[in-house]
């Protein structure tokens, strides 16, 4: 499998921390049609970065960027696992062990009963390779639109 | 054409001197016989006429102060009788009682004089299409270049400040090649035009700017002329004076200040005494062709030092380098000196940094406390919450070196400062001082 297909392109948004300003993002990306499939908040103090994997990255780069957002594409991944105990251990291992570092994560549960884990990490391709050997499954931006 | 009046401004120092010395003289009698308030002045500080007979003199002669003006509002202090006046401006008055100038014919046309020589320094004239997008109105800069425009043959496009996507298009479509603004609207017209789909440096004709009206750094500069693509000349005046009334020449090295008409000293703020050149220091301007408002050793305000020697383009008259802010812009912070320009010069070094900024002071706890907000930009936006604290960090700490005081660096949303189609207001102090 081609390694660019298993990166997903994740929105990332710089909002000032005040009411609102969530709001405002969700707005413009219901009026462009975006749909969010896992979202996650970093604050720090008067700033946020708001971090969200969606059906189409470039619609809503597009929506963002032109109402005046600070906005940008990231490289992440996703990576499917089981619902049951355990599943987060196994992943952090294998990346740990080879020496991967995960710069951040958030994780959602799918309809399927399956777990995603979206990570970033900063060595994307060795991640890419050493999930791949460890037989854990990563999705592509064609099953997340499907999600 | 080079010069606008070679004979003048290329006359030799010493002749001007000599010509500066017998107009103060003059000045000196007419304020004497004509205004009450200056004769009042000179009595009081025991100075007769026939006391002044050298430049050096003008030491001995009172300083004249906006608070003057404003006691004496609104025209106490003129020296002419309503039937020579052709004109009125007035300050906005924000800061107290508006100040009101009244001029005579001959003053207008002086004006327009010193202002044809100023453009013709930087290469404007016959076949320019030039923009005056300051104020029209009751503020001085909209008329001011625009009668100096007219003067030097430019065709004048009266936009005033405002409605800018209509600039935008008037300065496309007509071919506009000299812009006069603040440089703060510059900005706000380089971007405005970017979110129309329109290229100032690419897509217009724009090729100089005439920016003023409030403090702008070399900093700023430099950014204003890589971004838009045109050359931007610093100019100074002040309405108490007439307006707009100097530039900088083509050399962008200080700003010409005609000595035929203007005698410019740098005074110590502490001692009123006096500065030579190249010291910092306090502007003080007496006016040596004005009719309805002459002004001795008005202080304007402005810090700034002087250069006398000859130019590079071959004028004689003294030139002032850039302002670095304002007497009352300055702000006390913990006890040090700060100084707005100060900040803009290190932000504009900063390339991630982008163009607006807002110091903010609060007092919490008996402490003062600085804040400078500058917006996020698409190049320094990262998804890590650790870069963005480090780029804050950096701005900190560039900035605590040139100010010997901490300040609190926040990044907030692009667009979410206030921009401004006059001059732009750079510091909220929340202290009741």
């Amino acid at each position: 499998m081609d390694t660019e297909d298993n990166i997903l392109k994740q929105i990332s948004i710089f909002a000032e921390n005040k009411p609102g300003r969530l709001a405002d993002i969700a707005d413009k990306l219901k009026n462009a049609d975006v749909n969010i499939r896992a979202f996650n908040i970093a604050e720090a103090g008067e700033f946020g970065i708001i971090r969200m994997v969606v059906d189409n990255p470039d619609k809503a780069y597009e929506s963002l960027h032109n109402t005046g957002f600070t906005v940008s594409e990231t490289n992440v991944l996703g990576i499917e696992m089981e619902d049951v105990p355990g599943s987060l251990s196994n992943i952090a291992n294998s990346l740990g062990e080879h020496g991967i570092n995960i710069d951040y994560s958030y994780a959602f549960v799918t309809k399927t009963e399956k777990a995603l884990l979206i990570v970033r990490v900063d060595d994307i391709k060795g991640a890419i390779s050493v999930l791949d050997d460890a037989s854990f499954k990563l999705v592509d931006m064609e099953e997340i639109k499907h999600l | 054409m080079e010069y606008w009046d070679p004979h003048i401004e290329r006359m030799p120092v010493d002749e001007l001197r000599q010509l500066q010395e017998y107009k103060l003289k003059q000045l000196i009698n007419y304020v004497y016989s004509h205004s009450p308030f200056y004769k009042k002045r000179l009595d009081d500080a025991g100075i007769k006429p026939e006391d002044i007979n050298s430049l050096e003199d003008v030491k001995k002669l009172p300083f004249t102060y906006k608070q003057d003006l404003r006691d004496n509002y609104p025209t106490g202090m003129f020296c002419v009788p309503n039937t020579q006046l052709v004109r009125f401006h007035a300050s906005s008055g924000t800061s107290g009682k508006p100040t009101v100038v009244g001029y005579t014919r001959n003053d207008i046309n002086c004006w327009a004089n010193s202002l044809a020589r100023a453009l013709t320094s930087i290469g404007i004239g016959r076949g320019d299409n030039m923009q005056v997008s300051y104020g029209y109105g009751l503020f001085t800069g909209g008329l001011g270049l625009h009668y100096g425009a007219e003067e030097v043959s430019a065709s004048v496009l009266p936009t005033s400040a405002g409605n800018t996507g209509r600039q935008i298009e008037l300065m496309q479509d007509l071919g506009t090649s000299v812009i006069a603004c603040t440089p703060s609207y510059m900005l706000y017209m380089n971007e405005a035009a970017k979110n129309m789909g329109i290229s100032i440096k690419d897509d217009t004709d724009l090729k100089i700017g005439i920016l003023g009206a409030e403090p702008w750094s070399e900093e700023m500069r430099k950014r204003i002329e890589d971004t838009t693509g045109i050359k931007a000349y610093d100019i100074f005046g002040t309405s108490e004076l007439s307006g707009p009334l100097f530039t900088e020449c083509k050399y962008q090295d200080g700003i010409h200040i005609w000595a035929d008409q203007f005698l410019v000293e740098i005074i110590d703020p502490d001692t009123g005494e006096p500065l030579p050149d190249g010291e910092r220091g306090e502007l003080a301007i007496t006016t040596l062709s004005k009719e309805a408002l002459p002004l001795i050793r008005y202080k304007v305000g402005d810090l700034t030092a002087l250069n006398s020697e000859p130019c590079e383009c071959g004028r004689t008259h003294p030139r002032i380098t850039r302002i670095t802010g304002r007497v009352d812009d300055m702000l006390v912070v913990r006890g040090v000196n700060v100084f707005p320009g100060q900040i803009e010069a290190v932000l504009m070094n900063i390339p991630e940094v982008g163009e607006h900024f807002q110091i903010i002071v609060d007092r919490v706890n008996e402490m003062d406390m600085m804040k400078v907000q500058i917006e996020m930009t698409d190049t320094a936006f990262s998804d890590r919450v650790n870069d963005i604290i480090s780029l804050e960090k950096k701005v900190e700490s560039a900035l605590k070196s040139v100010l010997n005081v901490s300040v609190k660096v926040e990044l907030v949303e692009q667009g979410s400062l206030p921009r401004t189609v006059g001059k732009s207001k750079k510091v909220i102090d929340n202290r009741n001082l």
